[in-house]
Parts: structure tokens; sequence; C-alpha cells
């Protein structure tokens, strides 16, 4: 039996790697994309107008409230019927970055209000501008308070990322199933894949602990 | 010759409340002023819109006769842009009670952003002279510690070397000794009185009685938004004219 799986995981290599590699660039992408988004968003969240807070306020309320797989479905099948035609991946990598992004605003929204505000004034009293301030002071700090926090939403992208399957992007599960219905070694498969996904979630989570340590203010 | 800080009928509102009621004050190159009274009575408020931390609604603060913050033209009242603003902040220093070093700077780096960034000076020598002020105030060996690694009054030092780096015109100090342990205050006041005796012009917030005593060259009484009396210290102290500075004198503890 064993030798059975090993047997069958050598045929089954090339289309379980580039499910894994789809994965990857799925969660790299949207990880990426989110987290550039979501910074702009916990910008205006904290320092917006009134008028462009409550815009983004309500952008990241409706989104957080939202399952990620009604966002991945709304993204592929109702973005065409208004003329925005995504392919399948186009279409989940763009709903699971909007999601990170509201989830990452959120986080550094929180990070930014929990810096004291005597160090604005400090920044201020020295003749520091704003983006000089939020470059030097406020940012590196927020950044500090931000990660273990954003290492968490890193993975649950990663998790999310399986959804895509839904919408037949050929991502490590899709294809993971792929082979089951052809082996029906379910419980191997689908272990084996599970194993994936944590190495992944892993190491993102030993990569943020690095950083975190990197980065300690000493006290 | 103009007044280094010339303040006239400053008026400032939070809501409907008004904590400034019409402050006149004016000092001179290299005075020392001690600004005391009660909580609540304005000092800290109006300390601190000298450097624009706090908006004002009326009245005028000039610097060396340049006026802060806001311009009249044509009968309307604007706040200046925020870049005027930030490079007017420049010409005053201040230290504040919570101190508020950057956490995550070395003490040495703390003092050198505002040289390197606003002042925009080349890294060693900004380093040179962070150094230079970090040995007055008795520091130069833990200039490489962060501020978590310092007790509160080397915090509070660097901070007034953070602030005494950047060559202001006129130092603000904002109750630098309220949020220390009786026995760390005294190293930071002999550190103000240095900056005194270098002729520094200083307006200091503080509760220290005896400190305002000693080291300003005139004590500003502040009671209910306005300014209840001034004068030399001595005589301020020995022979209060008002009711209410004797009042404030006789709960107020000297030592």
């Amino acid at each position: 039996m064993d030798f059975g799986f090993l047997d069958q995981l050598w045929v089954a290599r090339i289309p379980l790697l580039k499910g894994l590699g789809v994965s990857i660039s799925i969660s790299l992408l949207s990880i990426v994309v989110g987290t550039v988004l979501g910074v702009f968003v916990g910008l205006a969240l904290t320092y917006g107008y009134r008028p462009v807070q409550w815009l983004v306020r309500g952008y990241t309320d409706f989104i957080r409230g939202t399952p990620v797989l009604v966002l991945v479905l709304a993204s592929y099948y109702v973005l065409s019927t208004v003329g925005i035609d995504l392919g399948p991946f186009q279409a989940g990598v763009l709903a699971l970055a909007v999601f990170c992004s509201s989830h990452v605003g959120e986080l550094v929204r929180g990070a930014l209000q929990s810096i004291p505000k005597g160090q604005t004034e400090a920044a201020k009293a020295i003749g520091l501008t704003f983006p000089q301030t939020f470059a030097y002071v406020l940012g590196p700090q927020a950044l500090r308070q931000a990660l273990p926090a954003w290492v968490n939403t890193a993975a649950e992208m990663v998790k999310a990322s399986t959804l895509l399957s839904i919408i037949g992007v050929g991502e490590l599960l899709l294809r993971t199933q792929e082979v089951i219905s052809r082996t029906f070694m379910s419980l191997e498969f689908y272990f084996f894949a599970g194993f994936l996904y944590f190495v992944i979630n892993y190491g993102i989570e030993r990569f943020g602990r690095y950083v975190e340590r990197k980065t300690a203010v000493p006290s | 010759m103009t007044n280094l800080l010339e303040i006239r009928d400053l008026h400032k509102r939070y809501g409907t409340v008004e904590v400034l009621k019409g402050v006149d004050c004016a000092m001179r190159q290299g005075e020392v002023i001690s600004i005391i009274g009660s909580s609540g009575s304005g000092k800290t408020t109006m300390l601190r819109c000298i450097n624009m931390l706090e908006e004002f609604q009326g009245g005028t603060i000039a610097i060396d006769g340049q006026e802060i913050g806001y311009e009249t033209a044509g009968g309307v009242r604007r706040r200046k842009p925020e870049r005027e603003i930030a490079r007017q902040r420049a010409m005053t220093g201040m230290a504040f009670q919570q101190f508020n070093l950057f956490p995550h700077m070395t003490a040495a780096a703390n003092v050198m952003l505002g040289l390197v960034k606003v002042k925009k000076m080349g890294r060693d020598e900004a380093r040179t002279l962070a150094e230079k002020w970090l040995d007055r105030v008795g520091l130069l060996s833990r200039k490489d510690h962060y501020p978590g690694q310092l007790s509160g009054g080397q915090q509070q030092r660097v901070a007034i070397a953070r602030a005494i780096a950047m060559n202001p015109k006129l130092m603000l100090f904002d109750e630098v000794t309220s949020a220390l342990d009786p026995e760390l205050v005294n190293e930071v006041l002999q550190v103000i009185k240095a900056l005194a005796e270098d002729g520094m012009s200083m307006l200091i917030v503080t509760h220290e009685m005896r400190f305002a005593y000693e080291v300003s060259s005139r004590v500003i009484f502040m009671n209910q938004g306005r300014i209840g009396e001034e004068g030399n210290p001595r005589e301020m102290f020995l022979k209060p004219q008002t009711e209410r500075l004797a009042e404030f004198l006789k709960t107020s503890t000297f030592n």
C-alpha cells in the first residue's frame, strides 16, 4: 500500500508540483497586492479626511463581513456581467487581494493608533513634516507592531487560496482532487496536500519570527 | 530691538470652553521665564501654542518678529502652509513631560534625526554634534542605548539634548520633571540650569517652585486663562500682590 502511494505520487508529481506552484503564486500575489493596498487603506482610515474615512470604512466593513468564498465567486461570476471579463486565476487573485487589503488596512490602522500622540508631537517639535514623521517615526513603530498579526494574515491567505479550486483554478487542492479521483487514495493524497500547506505556513511563520527578532528594539 | 517672543491677546478655545482668554507676553533674548499656576490654568496650553502643537483662534504669536502659524491677508486669518509651520517649529525646541523619545532609535539617533532630516546636515557632522550634546547632558556613554534601556531622568536628558542640538532660538519646557521619580528630578534640573547659565532663552512650565525661584529671571503666574501676576521671582514669591497667587503659593511645596 505504502509502495503504491509513493508510486502514484511519482506518477502525479508533475500536476501536483504545478498545483503547488499555482498555489504559491496565488498566495504571493494576493499577499503582496493586498498588503500594498492595505497600507493605503490603513492610512486613509487613520489620516484621511472624514468623507474618505467613511468611504474606506464602508469598504473594509463590507469586505470583512463577507465570506471569502462569496468574494471569490462574485469576482468570477458577477464581474463578468458588468463587462469585466477576468480569467479564473485573475478573478481569484483579485478577490483574495481585496480580502487581504481590508485585513491589512485594519492592522495598519490599529498599529498607527496604538502609537502615543507624544511621538507625533515630538517629531513636529523638531520640525519634521508629516511625511517625514511617518517615514522615520510612526511607520517603523507601526511596522513592528503590526508584524505578528500580518504574518497571521499571510498564512490565512495561503489557506484561502484553496477556495480558488471552486472556480476551476488548477491549484494544489484541485490537482490533488483530480489525482484522488483517478487513484481513489483520498486519505494519502489529502494528507500529502495538507502537509504541503503546513510546510508553506510554517515557513511563513518562521520567517515572521526571524524578522521580528531582527527588528526587535532592545529594552 | 524686536523681542524674541511676543504674544499678543492670545485666545484659545476647545469647543466652547475658552482656556486662554487673552494672554500678552513679551520676552527678550536670554530671558528665563517660569510659568507657574494650578492645573487647568492654561500654562501648558500657552506653551504648546508657541510651536503650533495647539491651534489658537485669536491673537498673534511672533518669534523674532515672525508671525507663527497664521497669516492675515485682507482681513482673513489663515493657517500657514504645513511646510512653513514645520519650518517655524524648528525655531523652538521643546521638552515634554513624557520625554517622547523615539523608542526604536538609539539616544544618538534620536538627537541626529532632526539634524539630518530638518537641518539637512551630513551624517558625520550630525553624529559629532549629537555626541557633543549628549556629552553636555552627561550621557555620552549611553549614546548607543535605546530609550527603553535608560532611566526616566536619562531619557529626559536625551530629549533635552535632542531639542537643544537643533540650535533653537527658544526652548520650551513642559513640566519636564513631573513624570520623574523624586530622586531623578535633580539631574534634569541641573541640565536646565546649565543651559540657563549659557544664556539660552527658555520658557519653563513647572511645579518645582524652588527651581523656578532659583533659575528664572521672571515668573509668570497663570490663573484661569490669563496672566494673574508677573515679576521677578524674589518679589513674586516673597510678596505676592494678588490673593490668588498667595493662595497658590500656600498650597505649593518648596523643596
